[in-house]
């Protein structure tokens, strides 16, 4: 019997975005349509890897600033911030 | 892993903690990163890696629906063209550097891996969209994020509306931690012996940094390894022809997928290199080499350490990009600071 998939219930910039279970917080962001952050110039920037490598992803989670969200699964009732 | 402290020692970080790994035998298998090339507009939102997209579609990005231009070079443009079209997204093209000679060329070479041939058959048999050779993008653009890329051959320049835009110009070894544990680099790549031994005791490599020649290999160089690892090298002999059997794979990948020079002259001076600190294309060549970049412009000096811009550096510049120093990843001061006390303890004992 197959398993349903859950949606994972959390928070992009304070909006609610509803995910499948597994999906990463790097694509939970882009759902949302925000960017991940700003360029030190203040480009709007997107992943670009996927892997861990560029730190384009990184976003705030759960107060915790810098994580790569390429490489964080979403939980539900995360609180995510782009920077 | 972010630091090798002393031999036998490794530092790494696992969310807020610290760890401190002791090992008797240490195997690398840290695998590869795709190459970028800057191009005007290529900083969009929308445009990632070929391998980039496919992990994100993997990761739960929606593609379904999306307009999606594939580019670069190399075998991965055509599983990734295959994997998003599988996810419903509608491959509008698929750019390849190379010129058709060299894939004829390879297509060639393959016969003697007919698995290998057959998979790269199956792929563009399972994506309509047409397949440009001698091609690349020259310009994106878009309001915020990517809505319109143009595309180049040697004839002709024309515009396409897309989504997403997934380019990578093949791979980059990770050598990161080997360099800073002092293994030998030859040609950009970690030497090894037969048994995946590097130079340094004890500390083994396995898969790409070894040589870009995809997971089959990497599957059989981490069976030597492991066997190799554990003492039994009788066993992992066993492994070592249908290794060397795949070194052909090895050269006829590099051959085919050479770039062309002309690819070093799609940046423009206000095009961004280095994506960390926005430093653009007419700062840095300027400058004579990557430590002198470095230093003036800050290049390289973000929080992916150059592991972007510097491939890109040491392709648009024939820089020699080195110089790895801990933490290899971006850590906690808390975990520095930690780390720091612990070499400084094993050295005492030492």
């Amino acid at each position: 019997m197959r398993e349903e998939m859950r949606p994972v219930l959390l928070t992009v910039n304070g909006r609610s975005v509803e995910v499948a279970e597994g999906t990463t917080v790097a694509a939970a962001v882009l759902i949302s349509g925000a960017p991940t952050r700003r360029s030190v110039s203040g480009e709007a920037r997107a992943p670009l890897c996927g892997m861990g490598i560029c730190f384009e992803c990184r976003v705030a989670i759960d107060g915790r600033p810098h994580q790569r969200s390429c490489q964080i699964v979403c939980a539900a009732g995360m609180d995510v911030r782009t920077l | 892993m972010f630091d090798h402290p002393s031999a036998g020692v490794v530092a790494a970080e696992k969310g807020n903690e610290r760890l401190e790994l002791r090992y008797g035998k240490l195997i690398l298998a840290t695998g590869a990163r795709e190459l970028f090339l800057p191009f005007p507009g290529w900083t969009l939102p929308g445009i990632c890696g070929a391998g980039g997209l496919d992990a994100m579609a993997r990761g739960g990005l929606p593609v379904s629906g999306k307009r999606v231009v594939v580019a670069g070079t190399g075998p991965l443009l055509l599983a990734v063209a295959a994997h998003v079209a599988a996810r419903g997204a509608k491959v509008v093209a698929i750019c390849e550097q190379a010129p058709l000679r060299s894939l004829i060329q390879f297509a060639g070479r393959m016969l003697g891996q007919p698995a290998k041939l057959a998979q790269g058959i199956r792929y563009r048999w399972a994506v309509r969209a047409p397949m440009y050779f001698g091609c690349w993008p020259v310009e994106a653009r878009g309001d915020g994020a990517l809505e319109k890329v143009t595309l180049r051959t040697r004839l002709r320049r024309w515009t396409v509306t897309c989504d997403f835009l997934a380019c990578g110009f093949h791979l980059v070894p990770n050598t990161e931690l080997a360099q800073l544990i002092g293994c030998r680099i030859e040609d950009g790549l970690v030497a090894v012996d037969e048994m995946q031994r590097t130079s340094v005791e004890n500390v083994l490599c396995a898969g790409e940094p070894t040589g870009i020649g995809g997971v089959e290999m990497a599957v059989i160089e981490g069976q030597i390894a492991g066997l190799a690892a554990a003492g039994a090298l009788n066993e992992a002999g066993k492994f070592v022809p249908r290794r060397r059997k795949m070194l052909g794979f090895v050269r006829a990948l590099r051959e085919a997928f050479v770039l062309d020079p002309e690819l070093r002259r799609l940046a423009s001076d206000a095009t961004i290199v280095c994506r960390c600190e926005d430093v653009v294309y007419g700062d840095l060549r300027r400058y004579s080499g990557w430590r002198d970049a470095k230093l003036q412009t800050r290049c390289g000096m973000g929080p992916c350490q150059g592991r972007i811009c510097g491939a890109a550096a040491e392709f648009l510049f024939g820089w020699c990009v080195e110089g790895v120093r801990p933490p290899a990843f971006p850590v906690l001061v808390a975990s520095l600071a930690t780390a720091s006390t612990v070499s400084e303890e094993v050295q005492e004992g030492s």
